[in-house]
């Protein structure tokens, strides 16, 4: 494999990674509202990604960042082509990244409340436009010939971005509730009622999938270009969601977890594949050979080999000491009252 | 406005205001990791040095919380304003970038959680080295920033191919002397405004002489800080001048509102009235010699001034208009000089009074009250600081290479202008939000008021009063 299409993939990953992490501490806050009923059950959920959900963010910025190294034209043509959605995912990514520590600094009512919106909109905005992001990447944007992009707000969301968007959401939701079947103690209301939630919410998101996948196939003509062997990924991202189904109903929490996660692996490597197997990384809506192809958009070898370096020094670290992480803070949290009012 | 100045004016608020944050992070991260170091080493002292960890680690992480969120932004700009400048540079400057992330924000994230949470979890010497981990990782973090931002300034291990900057030698962009002098002078100006707001708070406190055993000993510490910190950032900036003399000899001459090449001796200028549309200055006090002792070291030397340097760079990069908005970088550059000279002296007072007085430094009143009211000086030294940089390089976004306008996207006004109107309302409140929690919570002290508290640990497993009394509710 060349280092080209090695960074292709190690960029996929991360947005994998991403996606996997930050999208179970999005899918807490999301069901948050709809879980708590008392104060102690609000903490006890923050908690549950309090020590973890900064970590997770991480790695979107390590996307961008390693993006920016090995493929940046491709950067430069994802970022301001779809200039408005990320202006609006970092305005969310700022509200929410605050209110974990602000929450609680004042002690009245109507403050927390601002904050609990804070961190349900939050969650809520960039699960949804990270969907019709990768909708996009795949449907492509409108690239001219010199690739610049030159689009309006309305042309980003399309009926099969739009199901992108919600397909996101919906999993994130689910994969929340999933974490929160491991993080949560057994015996309390919380835990039952986060367990009805990855039941309903599992459902909606095995339909929004299949939604996803069939209009991808058939109004869009996006997988013209699938084999035999890719085609083993949409439809694998939908056997493993269904298979939560089972997980669930037979009290394996850990399966559950690990098959939400799964789905959302192999969603993600859908979409890259979806470019892969086109030799394109952005494919241009006006004219098809306007579309940003994937060795001419990568950087120089010798950055390349440099970055290699840099990959296999230090992603290993990271993902080793991110593991440790959650292992120091691996006890499940319940609801407590008491702990209400002693501070640090 | 079109979108290279809305595009502009964007990145210098979005760094502006990430920096107000950041600043503090470098620099009370490394503070408090000495504090703790000397609460785990003094087992008879660690009471007080613990309560100290405490209370400052509060503050340091309701200002954290802000620097990385508005960090978020800064990694997204490049691609979202500046896709041309991404193209240009990327095969150089995205290398820093993502080694910043990679060896820096991971490891300050995930350290920063195990430290505070981690009390009751992780042994001491482990919770010692989480804020080792994360201190370190600031400083590497600004490292690589700067060294990033100093390419720009300096560029260096380059060769222009098919209008995209190729990287040749990854040795001389690591070692670009710019670069370890900007890093000198981030950092001294970090410990600089960490050491002051450390100051500030202590005195605050030893004043309405509450806890006083705790702020005696953090002024201390502050003060050593401070010394270390003003020394640094003046020695470096004092090169600085003198290196941007000979590798950016416009920012240089705008510095000092210096049209037409100068004498030798060189005098300074402590006060001019600019007029850039006539290029000249209508009113000026120069002080002599002292124009030749910062650009030299020396009694002598003359250096050139701006109209001589427009008709050297309009032969060099073509005809364009080379002159920075003059008065801005003259006047950023007296008002940081200003503060740096300022603060150094209020530092090196408070060592001497300590010397003298020593326990007498804490009812010192008229010291104390300084140092209280010093508290935002280094903050508008840092951002002043930043004018003269950036704004000294105009119209470059790469110096020499890549001017801003070749750099922009190709958005669409408006949409710029609507992402900027949103940000800077979201800015605003952060910031406001920032100083008002920072505030109140310093002026509380280590005795806070109940309620107002930490709370995004895990709740402890209990099995106490309060869960019972909870599952009974239910
Ligand atoms: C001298 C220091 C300094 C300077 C000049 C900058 N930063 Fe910064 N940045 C930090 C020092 C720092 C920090 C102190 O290390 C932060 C604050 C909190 C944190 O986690 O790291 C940080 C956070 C931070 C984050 C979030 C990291 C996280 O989530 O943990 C990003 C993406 C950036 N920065 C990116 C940038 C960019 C693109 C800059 C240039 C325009 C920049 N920073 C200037
Ligand atoms: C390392 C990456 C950096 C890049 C790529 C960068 C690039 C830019 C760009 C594109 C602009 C707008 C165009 C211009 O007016 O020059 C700008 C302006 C500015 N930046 Fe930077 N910069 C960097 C680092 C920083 C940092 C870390 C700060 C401090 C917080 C900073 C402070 C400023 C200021 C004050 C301006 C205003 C100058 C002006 O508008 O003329 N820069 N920079
Ligand atoms: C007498 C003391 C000082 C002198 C002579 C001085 C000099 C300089 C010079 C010449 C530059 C521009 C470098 C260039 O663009 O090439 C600069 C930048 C800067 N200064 Fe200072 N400075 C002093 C004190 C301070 C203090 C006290 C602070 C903050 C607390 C500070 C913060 C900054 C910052 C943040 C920058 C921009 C980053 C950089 O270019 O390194 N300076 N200073």
């Amino acid at each position: 494999m060349d280092l080209v299409t090695l960074w292709f993939w190690l960029i996929a990953l991360t947005f994998t990674l991403y996606f996997f992490l930050e999208g179970f501490d999005f899918g807490v806050d999301i069901l948050r509202p709809t879980l708590a009923r008392t104060e102690a059950e609000e903490r006890a959920l923050t908690g549950t990604i309090g020590p973890f959900w900064d970590g997770n963010e991480v790695w979107v910025i390590a996307a961008a960042g390693l993006m920016f190294s090995t493929f940046p034209v491709w950067y430069g043509a994802v970022f301001s082509g779809m200039y408005p959605l990320f202006v609006l995912i970092l305005l969310a990514l700022l509200l929410r990244g605050v209110s974990f520590e602000y929450r609680n600094q004042v002690d009245s009512e109507r403050w927390r409340a601002f904050w609990d919106w804070m961190s349900f909109g939050g969650s809520v905005v960039p699960s949804f436009l990270w969907g019709v992001i990768m909708a996009k990447l795949i449907e492509g944007l409108p690239v001219g010939r010199d690739g610049d992009v030159q689009g309006g707000f309305a042309e980003l969301f399309t009926p099969f971005s739009l199901v992108g968007g919600v397909t996101t959401l919906l999993l994130f939701m689910l994969h929340g509730a999933n974490f929160l079947l491991l993080r949560l103690h057994t015996d309390t209301v919380l835990y039952k009622r986060a367990r009805t939630a990855a039941l309903r919410w599992g459902a909606l998101a095995t339909a929004a999938i299949v939604a996803f996948v069939v209009m991808g196939y058939v109004t869009e003509d996006l997988f013209e270009d699938f084999g035999v062997v890719p085609w083993v990924f949409p439809i694998a991202a939908f056997l493993t969601l269904a298979s939560i189904w089972l997980a669930l109903v037979r009290r394996r929490d850990t399966l559950a977890f690990t098959m939400s996660g799964l789905t959302i692996l192999f969603a993600t490597v859908t979409v890259f594949l979806a470019l892969y197997t086109r030799g394109e990384v952005l494919p241009s809506t006006l004219q098809s050979e306007y579309g940003l192809v994937l060795r001419e958009s990568a950087a120089q070898q010798y950055t390349l080999v440099l970055m290699t370096w840099v990959g296999a020094i230090f992603l290993p670290l990271i993902i080793g000491y991110q593991i440790w992480n959650y292992y120091v803070f691996r006890e499940r949290v319940r609801p407590d009252e008491g702990a209400l009012s002693h501070g640090y | 406005m079109d979108v290279v100045e809305l595009s502009r004016f964007q990145f210098a608020s979005t760094s502006i205001f990430h920096f107000f944050f950041v600043s503090l992070t470098v620099g009370l991260a490394f503070l408090i990791a000495v504090m703790e170091t000397i609460a785990y080493v003094r087992a008879d002292r660690r009471e007080v040095y613990g309560k100290m960890t405490g209370f400052f680690g509060h503050l340091f992480l309701i200002n954290f919380a802000v620097g990385v969120v508005t960090g978020i932004v800064q990694e997204f700009q490049f691609g979202m304003n500046w896709s041309e400048f991404s193209f240009f540079v990327g095969n150089i400057f995205g290398v820093p970038l993502a080694l910043e992330v990679l060896m820096a924000f991971f490891l300050e994230s995930t350290f920063i959680g195990l430290w505070w949470f981690g009390k009751d979890r992780l042994k001491p010497w482990m919770r010692l080295a989480s804020i080792w981990l994360v201190a370190i990782g600031t400083q590497i973090s600004a490292f690589w920033i700067v060294l990033a931002n100093a390419w720009m300034h300096h560029p260096v291990g380059y060769e222009v191919v098919d209008g995209q900057a190729r990287l040749t030698d990854f040795a001389a962009v690591v070692f670009n002397y710019k670069a370890w002098l900007y890093f000198a002078h981030v950092q001294g100006s970090a410990w600089v405004v960490a050491a002051f707001f450390v100051l500030g708070i202590s005195a605050f406190h030893l004043l309405h002489g509450r806890d006083t055993d705790v702020y005696r000993r953090s002024l201390r510490i502050g003060l050593v800080f401070a010394a270390i910190g003003t020394v640094f950032s003046v020695i470096s900036g004092h090169t600085a001048g003198q290196v941007a003399r000979e590798d950016q000899p416009m920012k240089f001459a705008a510095m000092e509102a210096q049209w037409e090449t100068s004498d030798s001796p060189a005098p300074w200028s402590l006060f001019a009235i600019i007029d850039q549309g006539q290029r000249e200055n209508p009113f000026n006090i120069e002080i002599p010699y002292v124009g030749s002792i910062l650009a030299y070291n020396s009694l002598e030397g003359r250096y050139e001034g701006i109209n001589q340097l427009e008709e050297q760079y309009d032969a060099a990069y073509g005809e364009d208009d080379y002159t920075p908005p003059v008065a801005w970088v003259y006047w950023s550059f007296r008002i940081m000089v200003a503060i740096g000279s300022l603060l150094l002296a209020a530092a090196f007072l408070g060592l001497f009074l300590w010397w003298r007085r020593g326990r007498g430094l804490d009812t010192t009143r008229w010291y104390l009250r300084a140092l209280v009211l010093f508290i935002p000086l280094p903050w508008i030294a840092n951002f002043t600081g930043w004018m003269v940089t950036e704004m000294g390089r105009q119209p470059f976004m790469v110096y020499g290479e890549l001017t801003v306008t070749e750099g922009v996207s190709a958005n669409t006004a408006g949409e710029v202008l609507a992402g900027l109107i949103g940000l800077w309302a979201v800015y605003l409140a952060l910031i406001g939000l920032d100083v008002y929690l920072l505030s109140v919570t310093a002026r509380a002290g280590i005795h806070r008021k109940p309620g107002a508290q930490l709370i995004s640990a895990p709740a402890p497993d209990y099995e106490g009063a309060g869960f019972q009394e909870y599952e009974r509710r239910n």
